[in-house]
């Protein structure tokens, strides 16, 4: 049984159809397997009841054309899923059922996959390590007392620690791509309108994207191409070509041109990623690319940018948690007393914090000197993009400036928990596509990663880089199943 | 530019979250170095940049007005911490 959950989803999916394995014995596995690991602290909810259910279901009429036929997945807890609890990580939303599905995960049904549970996560996605959830810290299963960053730690650590084959995640400035690079994992954040945003629970709008979590590029291509559709429920959904990414996958990149931009060597950055970024140009290099040195001049402006502009839209977005229509609610005096103390004793420390940040950023006589100059900024980071993709086709950077921190290291100090984003903040504020990949060890033996960063629309050029490399990097997690009871 | 407890409480407010006085500390020191690290941006001249409004930059689509959710009134009502047959209860507000 334990070798199943070792299994990438390709070969899963692959046994599935050879009937070599059945959806109830997958389900089981990870069930097994997951039951076994209650001290990563990955769940949130588990549904394994009714998964194993649907995997009868589906074992008794397979229907074996579908993309993920009776794979099971756990999704992090900010997807809605009809009629299994949706709490974004919140005591707000602690007792949420929702009556409606999330675009995103009804396209992964639709293909036969089957819902195990809802991941941990930072509090409405706010958060580098996962230590805002109000159902505690989730443990990464690299090692003991480390955090797998956020905000899908939950996601991350179920991945890593093989309780999901595979998962969704959702990135607003880094909430992929960081807890891929933290626990030795792949992890994409799609173009901007390439995947739906309805059912998402909402964070800062025009930053969210929801993109794949795998063990490698090839499963990763093979959930983006079941997710990335087009969805009139978004109004910012595109319509565009999409790819049929896991079928045109290759590992062919000669002659392409990947951009290494200086202002991404940061003061104080460890020698190790600096040593980590020189090998993956080297990896670059020796599948057949040009690497070539370009300039984004307005890198270290990125996060400054961020933290006004997604604290903005947090705070209007949160709005709507007021105790009357859905959500926890707090005795008041009247009916503003209920909503202040609602909002008090429903949302964490760092929401709060950022709501209002947001607040204050938009409120008369602030808006101009904030959150319109922050607007104009976030034009010239863009045009950074712009301009270097005139003459490349595709970028690459270390993933995070560190490998992952131990827990409770960074919660008193808010300013180095938001540097931890500082590699992948400005891919959502231009609206690009971005790939984490794991590419080697720190010297305490912890994984760190590479991004690579595409044009808007072209996640398969970023996948077929991330799929070369892979192989190249030959990269192994060293997971010791330390967490199993 | 330094956030005074006063400025706290007036965010708290327009927040519509309470905030005690030892919480209004904390959150004022956290803004503050929060603050102080977005200064940053007032090293840019940006008076001839046009802000981004919309990553897209595509208009958004007009749909047509039509109803296309029927009957869901039991769905929309179901959350609610508190309710009496189709409506939503709130502490009174009219004296």
């Amino acid at each position: 049984m334990s070798d199943i959950t070792k299994q990438s989803l390709t070969e899963l999916v692959e046994n599935i159809k050879n009937k070599k394995l059945s959806s109830t014995d997958v389900t089981k596995a990870f069930i097994q397997r997951s039951e076994k690991s209650s001290e990563l602290n990955a769940y949130i909810t588990d549904d394994f009841t009714s998964a194993l259910d649907k995997a009868k279901k589906f074992d008794q009429k397979p229907n074996l054309d579908l993309k993920l036929p009776g794979i099971p997945m756990a999704v992090k807890d900010l997807f809605c899923t009809k009629n299994v609890k949706t709490t974004a990580g919140s005591k707000i939303l602690n007792n949420f059922v929702p009556t409606y599905e999330s675009t995103v995960t009804e396209n992964i049904w639709h293909e036969g996959a089957i819902l195990l549970g809802k991941l941990n996560c930072d509090e409405f996605a706010m958060g580098s390590s996962n230590e805002t959830s109000h159902f505690g810290n989730v443990q990464n299963p690299i090692d003991k007392n480390l955090v797998p960053g956020g905000s899908s730690g939950g996601s991350a650590s179920a991945v890593a620690g093989q309780l999901t084959p595979i998962t969704i995640g959702t990135d607003t400035g880094g909430s992929i791509r960081q807890p891929a690079s933290f626990t030795g994992i792949v992890g994409l954040k799609p173009t901007y309108g390439s995947c739906s945003r309805y059912g998402i629970v909402a964070f800062a709008s025009s930053l969210d994207q929801a993109g794949p979590m795998a063990q490698n590029v090839k499963d990763c291509a093979l959930l983006q191409e079941v997710i990335s559709t087009y969805d009139s429920k978004d109004s910012t959904s595109i319509n565009f070509k999409r790819n049929h990414y896991s079928k045109e996958l290759t590992k062919n990149i000669k002659g392409k041109k990947i951009g290494i931009p200086k202002e991404y060597r940061v003061d104080g950055m460890p020698k190790e990623i600096e040593d980590l970024w020189q090998k993956g140009i080297q990896y670059a290099k020796d599948c057949g690319a040009e690497t070539i040195d370009i300039s984004l001049p307005h890198t270290s402006y990125a996060l400054p940018t961020y933290y006004i502009v997604a604290p903005a839209e947090a705070s209007s977005n949160l709005a709507r948690y007021d105790g009357v229509k859905y959500g926890y609610r707090a005795k008041g005096e009247n009916l503003i007393d209920m909503y202040e103390k609602t909002r008090s004793e429903g949302f964490g420390a760092e929401v709060q914090r950022r709501i209002m940040i947001g607040t204050y950023v938009l409120s008369s006589g602030y808006y101009d000197a904030y959150y319109l100059k922050a607007q104009k900024v976030r034009k010239l980071i863009k045009n950074d993009f712009d301009e270097a993709y005139k003459r490349v086709d595709a970028i690459l950077t270390p993933s995070t400036p560190s490998s992952a921190f131990k827990i409770g290291e960074k919660t008193n100090d808010p300013v180095s928990m938001y540097l931890n984003d500082i590699f992948t903040v400005p891919v959502n504020l231009a609206g690009l596509p971005g790939i984490s990949i794991p590419a080697g060890h720190d010297t305490k033996g912890y994984p760190l990663g590479l991004q690579i960063i595409g044009k808007a629309f072209d996640e398969q050029n970023i996948l077929n880089i991330a799929f070369a490399m892979e192989e190249k990097i030959n990269f192994k997690n060293k997971i010791t199943d330390w967490w199993i009871k | 530019m330094s956030i005074d407890l006063k400025t706290i409480k007036h965010i708290s407010k327009l927040s519509r979250i309470s905030v005690d006085e030892k919480r209004a500390e904390k959150l004022a020191d956290d803004l503050n170095s929060i603050f102080e690290f977005i200064e940053k941006l007032n090293e840019l001249k940006t008076d001839d940049v046009k802000p981004l409004t919309s990553i897209a930059e595509t208009t958004l689509k007009f749909r047509s007005d039509e109803i296309k959710s029927k009957n869901i009134r039991e769905q929309i009502i179901k959350n609610s911490p508190e309710d009496n047959e189709d409506y939503f209860v709130v502490p009174k507000v009219i004296e």
